[in-house]
């Protein structure tokens, strides 16, 4: 890529033009939208659509859609729903079977072409958390049918943060609110309020990028404001979390007393495994025609909160107290992620913390269990 | 190919072998899986109703052998076949049994239908006997009605120690009684000398390996295969997960040094 291109800006005209350029090169788009008190991700007709004027309050448990006093598109946190499921949907069918009269199979994988998306408005931490399922899905030795041309085929926009919630801690994953170094994508954005209007600071990711960007009308700028829009989200992030060695603190707290004490208040739903954009959880179902002749495997998300999910004929569930599917969870997502897939498995989104239905707050929980190993490893 | 479709296969021969257990030679309708080693498993499919994971118990050229117990839906439907059905199959997954260094005692311990994973061990070891020391078969097992595989016994005893215990016995069992550690001691072998290998239920392999230590054989000589619930065998769904290991992709088996660790944690 050109990284030495002279900063260009979009205005809501030329952000208008991106949807339309990425539709004409029939690529869906999908973006973020305001549908039923939330800002979901959804296939946008045109750029009408963009939340315009909407923001987000996120806190423990808590997410309500806001007014803005400007027109800011890009100005809202991670609402319930992630690139997931797009890329690696909630079903997806893995192959049909039908039976002859002779008793012969015959399976069939399904040869439509997958749908080819343009992701717009992809956070810098929802950037990462593709990353993150890139490498459990396509990064191991067989590649997932379903994600993998699904991914290979997305055309994506990165939306850098100048606005984060109550509940977002990327800054502390390093994983935003602004690009990483070596963050791969299509186009990126920074979105500004100028007094002119929105103004969107934009820059070429890849060949594909810098060809949709060569056919819209940019003006020069000098890329300041956005850049300090940026950094000054990170100094507003709701939470943190000291990323220290979070694999070993995991590693050592499996006997912690703290994992009664979340266990009192954890549903044991599942939430935070759905809206988290990282995990990637699946089961198998079979289903049948009425006759019996034609039958078809699909595939559904499925939960570690989930009491059939560790299930073993003759003893049960492997895992069958709260403490130790919440104790699962937590200690996947920030220890044991990194033994099978080599990174964490969160990226600070925050999400986990606002749709938990009672607000347990896995900051607070690696704080807790952080001072807990403190206190035992000070202890006589 | 995807990574998830079956492979046809057929049932060239069924043979019961328990009350609710059967054995189901496989031969590709089409062209046949990759070769398969003694500890891998496959995902067996039967049409409608699923696919489970079931180790290899037996390999000849591209005929492969597993030993279903029929223990819910999917099994029940797979112990139902007949000669000539369709069975649907992928793999091979997993780990392997690593053959003995040369010069080793041979210790292979089971449990209950844990003696099916290590059946094609058994018979690789068995045809290379002139390279090991001694070798034996301990195999554990509720009741004398769940014992596996009678019609290779003699075949096994004429170059093994063979012994089976059972922990409720019927009158007139000519066997051994109590649980299969009870066996340890009268199995021949030299502790420093030794690679055991263990399949059977978890609290069975526990003891197994406590033992074995406690006598002096090393950690890393002893191997065990692991359960979890899979979904994908192809380290997708999570649903495996045992701590930092994935057992559809680091397992089944497992080096006891390695195992130990894994199981010392009180999952509940
Ligand atoms: C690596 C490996 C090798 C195995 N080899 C053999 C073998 O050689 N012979 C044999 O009889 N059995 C073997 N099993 C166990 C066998 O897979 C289960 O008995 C089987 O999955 C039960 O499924 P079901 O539908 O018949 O029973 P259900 O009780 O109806 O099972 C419901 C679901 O739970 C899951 N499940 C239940 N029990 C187990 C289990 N023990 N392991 C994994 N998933 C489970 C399955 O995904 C199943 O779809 C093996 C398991 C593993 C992991
Ligand atoms: S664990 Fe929570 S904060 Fe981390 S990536 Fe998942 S949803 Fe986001
Ligand atoms: S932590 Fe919250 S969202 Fe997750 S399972 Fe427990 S109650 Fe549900
Ligand atoms: S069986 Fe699916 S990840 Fe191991």
């Amino acid at each position: 890529m050109d990284t030495s291109a002279p900063p260009a800006e979009l205005d809501e005209d030329g952000l208008a033009m991106l949807v339309d350029a990425l539709q004409a090169r029939g690529l869906a788009v999908i973006g973020p939208t305001v549908r039923d008190g939330a800002i979901v991700l959804a296939e946008l007709t045109s750029a009408d659509e963009l939340p315009y004027g909407w923001g987000v309050e996120a806190e423990a448990g808590t997410y309500r859609l806001r007014r803005r006093d400007d027109r800011a598109a890009f100005a809202h946190s991670a609402g319930p729903q992630s690139w997931k499921t797009f890329l690696h949907p909630p079903r997806a069918r893995l192959w049909q079977a039908d039976r002859a009269e002779d008793g012969t199979v015959t399976v069939r994988e399904d040869d439509d072409p997958p749908p080819r998306y343009a992701f717009l408005g992809v956070r810098p931490c929802d950037l990462r958390a593709i990353a993150v399922q890139d490498r459990v899905l396509t990064g191991g030795a067989y590649a997932d049918p379903v994600y993998g041309p699904r991914r290979a085929a997305a055309f994506i926009v990165v939306t850098e943060c100048t606005e984060p919630s109550g509940v977002c801690f990327c800054a502390s994953m390093g994983t935003g609110p602004g690009l990483p170094d070596g963050a791969v994508y299509d186009l990126a954005l920074t979105e500004t309020i100028e007094p002119e209007g929105l103004r969107y600071l934009v820059r070429a990711g890849s060949p594909d990028g810098e060809d949709v960007l060569a056919g819209l009308p940019t003006h020069p700028t000098d890329g300041e404001h956005a850049r300090r829009a940026v950094a000054d989200a990170a100094g507003r992030m709701g939470r943190t979390m000291d990323p220290t060695d979070l694999r070993s603190l995991m590693a050592g707290t499996m006997t912690a007393e703290r994992w009664d004490q979340v266990a009192d208040r954890c549903l044991t739903c599942g939430n935070c495994t759905m809206v988290c954009p990282t995990c990637f959880c699946t089961t198998t179902e079979e289903t049948t025609d009425l006759i019996g002749d034609h039958a078809e495997r699909w595939r559904r998300w499925d939960s570690c909160f989930d009491l059939d999910f560790s299930y073993l004929h003759g003893t049960g569930p492997v895992r069958s107290s709260a403490r130790s599917r919440y104790r699962q969870w937590l200690t996947h997502k920030l220890g044991t992620w990194h033994d099978q897939f080599g990174s964490s498995g969160c990226v600070g989104c925050g999400r986990c913390i606002a749709w938990c239905p009672v607000g347990i707050d896995l900051t607070e929980e690696v704080a807790a269990l952080r001072a807990e190993a403190e206190t035992s490893e000070g202890a006589p | 190919m995807h990574a998830t479709t079956p492979v046809p296969y057929r049932v060239l021969a069924r043979r019961r072998e328990t009350a609710d257990t059967v054995t189901l030679d496989l031969v590709p309708a089409a062209g046949p899986l990759r070769p398969f080693r003694p500890g891998q498993y496959a995902m067996l499919y039967a049409f409608g109703t699923g696919e489970i994971p079931a180790s290899v118990s037996g390999i000849s050229g591209d005929t492969l052998g597993h030993t279903v117990r029929a223990v819910g839906k999917v099994s029940e439907a797979l112990c139902r076949a007949e000669r000539g059905d369709w069975i649907g199959a992928r793999g091979p997954y997993g780990t392997v049994w690593q053959t003995p260094p040369a010069g080793s005692d041979v210790l292979i311990v089971s449990g209950g239908i844990g003696l099916a994973p290590l059946r094609p061990l058994i018979e690789e070891v068995l045809d290379r006997a002139k390279e090991f020391g001694t070798i034996s078969v301990l195999a554990g097992y509720r009741n004398p009605g769940e014992q596996l595989f009678l019609a290779d016994l003699p075949r096994w005893r004429s170059r093994a120690h063979v012994h089976v215990t059972v922990d409720h016995p019927e009158p007139g069992w000519p066997g051994a009684t109590g649980l299969v550690t009870g066996l340890l001691d009268s199995a021949g072998y030299r502790p420093d000398r030794c690679a055991a290998y263990l399949c059977g239920p978890e609290v069975m392999m526990r003891a197994t390996a406590r033992d074995l230590l406690r006598r002096g054989v090393p950690a890393d000589r002893i191997r065990a295969s692991l359960e979890r619930n899979m979904r994908c065998a192809t380290a997708w769904c999570g649903h495996c997960q045992l701590g930092p290991v994935l057992v559809c992709r680091d397992g089944p088996v497992f080096g006891w040094d390695h195992a130990e660790g894994l199981l010392s944690t009180p999952e509940r």
